[in-house]
């Protein structure tokens, strides 16, 4: 194992608005990593950075322990929203970041063929985004990720727009996709037992700026599966990240009133 | 589909037979309106002059003001999404542009550009330049922000989020306004006739309503409103060949 991903001493600012102060994070080749907290703390600001749609007013981001100043391109981003394109065909949408990156489209095209049926997807390739299952967009999304950067995938929020029992299967499908790509996984989450169920860590964001991220390791043994729930090991830590998170949301709404 | 089709097939039908029913029964003069049926012989006798004069003639400004104003429209959307100085510059001449009543300018680009072809052309680009310019630039302009991130983070290049992201996205825009610009194609080139021609649909509908040759109006007011339809439906069809996903939307799932 070797590092993947490392923020070191990192401070960033919107504007005057402070997201992050100081902050260290490094996430190990081929771990899968859940990052949970309130809303609006600035995960998305966190894989914005880690992307290179934004840079790091102080400190650095390392990629594969190299630091990297243009890190677009890099990694695989899933959006919360599939994010498909409604003009291309499945085929062609998987295809997006490869021809980006200057490959033929035809072959292009030949190589998203030849991993469709690993993704149950063989028979939907000249179909549109709009005739496909919320749950089948999803995993067309993952594997035009995993063309734009397999070792290190940054999944936000997922299965957020899925319902329940959708919910559920791709969770564990994840799973078995994790294990076979061996990618680096950062997810973000506002789903405590899917955080549990996925990861090796959970990081626990919290404070207004960011500084020391709580983390905690999932003392859960794998291979997984739904039942895992119900294990003593998950229950405990699922209890100790709702205190954690009920802590924080006192926290943040006393100023909250104090300016009101 | 199909059971639209024979709805509107019977509305047609009843709305001819109420209308001859009408000139007959209250005994309409004809020079103020004609029966249907009338409307049908003076088209077929005045069909060597109708279609292979007039709507000649009117067909070449149509088709020609038509394609200046794409040609001339894309170009002025692109360099608007592509220079910010020439956005700055132009755009509010463009929305300016949509308060001007065009009808009273038409005598202005007939001054300018003569009585002959390139005069007609002209107010037919001025009545369709805008529609084409203005959806095009907004289509262009309301690409998806969280697409365009995610395109950024595969490390495209502003050349590829144009080609890949903004240029198909901006397409249904782009036909909406050159459907609308289709249909007043045929209005501006008519106009441009009334203003001075001596040939065309618009022209031969202007004499023959000052002939009282009513039959004749209404055939000619029919040639220019199916011109009208099937320019309509041919840039649906065009539109449909552009972007195949939406003939698959009915079928979702």
């Amino acid at each position: 194992m070797g590092e993947q991903l490392a923020f070191a001493d990192v401070s960033f600012s919107y504007g005057d608005k402070q997201i992050l102060d100081h902050f260290d994070l490094r996430v190990e080749k081929g771990e899968f990593v859940s990052l949970i907290g309130p809303s609006g703390i600035g995960k998305s600001t966190l894989f914005q950075l880690i992307a290179g749609l934004l840079e790091p007013g102080q400190g650095e981001i390392r990629l594969g322990s190299v630091a990297v100043a243009n890190r677009l391109g890099q990694v695989g981003y899933m959006p919360q929203r599939d994010q498909l394109m409604p003009w291309r065909t499945i085929v062609e949408n998987a295809a997006l970041p490869l021809e980006i990156k200057g490959m033929k489209k035809k072959e292009a095209h030949e190589r998203v063929r030849q991993q469709l049926p690993r993704y149950g997807l063989q028979d939907w390739a000249d179909s549109y985004p709009a005739q496909l299952s919320g749950g089948m967009r999803q995993r067309v999304s993952f594997l035009r990720a995993l063309f734009s950067g397999a070792e290190m995938m940054l999944l936000d929020e997922p299965f957020s727009a899925l319902d329940g029992i959708t919910r559920m299967d791709m969770q564990e499908w994840l799973m078995e996709k994790w294990q076979e790509t061996g990618s680096t996984m950062l997810m973000i989450t506002h789903d405590i037992d899917e955080a549990i169920l996925l990861a090796d860590r959970i990081i626990v964001l919290s404070g207004s700026p960011i500084t020391k991220p709580i983390e905690l390791t999932v003392p859960v043994s794998r291979p997984r599966t739904a039942s895992s729930r119900n294990q003593a090991g998950f229950l405990a830590l699922r209890e100790q990240i709702w205190e954690l998170l009920r802590q924080e949301r006192q926290a943040a709404t006393k100023p909250l009133r104090r300016e009101a | 589909m199909m059971g639209r089709g024979i709805w509107f097939g019977i509305s047609i039908a009843i709305f001819l037979l109420v209308w001859e029913a009408v000139c007959r029964f209250f005994g309409v003069p004809p020079f103020i309106l004609p029966p249907p049926s009338a409307v049908v012989v003076s088209l077929w006798d005045l069909r060597a002059s109708l279609v292979g004069v007039h709507l000649w003639a009117t067909l070449q400004e149509v088709l020609l003001g038509l394609s200046i104003s794409i040609v001339f429209g894309i170009s002025l959307a692109f360099a608007m999404i592509r220079s910010r100085i020439v956005e700055r510059l132009v755009y509010p001449y463009i929305v300016i542009s949509q308060t001007i009543p065009i009808i009273a300018l038409s005598p202005v680009f007939i001054l300018w550009f003569g009585y002959d072809l390139s005069g007609k052309i002209a107010v037919t680009i001025l009545f369709t330049f805008f529609p084409i310019v203005v959806n095009t630039y907004d289509g262009l302009r309301s690409t998806d922000k969280e697409m365009l991130q995610l395109l950024k983070t595969m490390g495209a290049t502003n050349g590829q989020i144009f080609t890949k992201l903004q240029l198909p996205s901006s397409l249904p825009h782009f036909f909406s306004g050159l459907k609308v610009a289709a249909t007043y194609s045929v209005a501006g080139a008519t106009i441009g006739e009334w203003l001075g021609a001596s040939e065309g649909l618009g022209y031969f509908g202007r004499r023959a309503s000052g002939n009282f040759q009513a039959p004749a109006l209404f055939a000619s007011v029919l040639l220019l409103s199916i011109l009208g339809m099937l320019l309509f439906w041919l840039v649906g069809r065009i539109e449909r060949h552009f972007s195949p996903h939406m003939k698959t939307k009915g079928e979702q799932q």
